[in-house]
């Protein structure tokens, strides 16, 4: 069969997105990921309702609960991340704002995430 | 180079009726509904990262997200998200089944379109009735 396509590029199978499935398939994996994380989310926000900072402070300080908010946030900051990609990739069309949106996505994701897992630290060593 | 050399051509060009004419299917209002609620979340998570650095800063920064989120505005924010959570939760796992193949028949996703449709809004409503009638609250 004739192919334009080099040996390693074959080997790869990546197509000309040069990533192949990967954004599907991690869209699908943090999905997957985040039935039960979003899950124990509401039963925990519903618990804390109408509580005070005491309960909620000991709560999320109790190692379980937060690696569980860890995940939870550090999960839907990556679905998120991978969802919006998609939404600039279908409604913005010229390469300048694209770049540019697509970077703000990136820092928006990581400043909010960098906040989110500070605070819960801070709050599992109060 | 960034231009889209088909943009003055394509404006000038009658476009055939989409969006604007047809009835909308319910697949239609679920999958734009999936993309809004998706957005929102996204949106939604600046407000997590607010509510867990308040925590994170005692008494007084949980009163001040409190002092936000307890008004009619804030509440209703939080509504918002509730439902779309839920919304996009249930609508995800439909997604999931799709991706196994399963649900593709028409009439069989216009109507479980309505079933989630319906079911988030209850749901959401059940859980803030809940948080209200003070059946909340039990990790004291």
């Amino acid at each position: 069969m004739t192919t334009a396509k080099t040996p390693l590029h074959k080997v790869e199978g990546t197509g000309s997105s040069h990533s192949g499935t990967g954004h599907f398939w991690h869209q699908r994996v943090s999905a997957v990921a985040l039935i039960p994380l979003s899950l124990w989310f509401l039963y925990a926000m519903l618990g804390l309702a109408g509580t005070s900072e005491v309960s909620a402070l000991q709560y999320l300080a109790h190692p379980w609960n937060a690696l569980l908010m860890g995940a939870f946030v550090l999960f839907s900051l990556y679905h998120a991340y991978l969802g919006l990609q998609v939404v600039i990739d279908d409604y913005i069309h010229t390469a300048g704002m694209k770049i540019l949106l697509l970077l703000v996505r990136l820092l928006a994701v990581l400043l909010v995430g960098g906040v989110s897992l500070f605070a819960i630290i801070r709050i599992a060593a109060l | 180079m960034a231009d889209n050399p088909q943009r003055t051509i394509a404006a000038a060009r009658p476009l055939s009726p989409h969006l604007t004419i047809y009835r909308w299917p319910m697949t239609m209002a679920t999958s734009i509904l999936h993309r809004i609620t998706g957005v929102g979340l996204a949106v939604g998570a600046i407000v997590l990262a607010w509510w867990l650095v308040s925590i994170s800063n005692g008494p007084e920064g949980w009163q001040s997200f409190h002092a936000v989120s307890d008004t009619p505005i804030g509440l209703l924010v939080l509504f918002g998200l509730t439902w779309a959570l839920v919304y996009h939760f249930l609508n995800g796992v439909r997604h999931l089944a799709w991706d196994l193949g399963y649900g593709f028949p028409k009439q069989t996703a216009e109507r479980n379109s309505v079933v989630i449709l319906a079911l988030s809004v209850v749901l959401a409503i059940a859980i803030f009735a809940l948080a209200w009638t003070g059946n909340g609250g039990y990790l004291q």
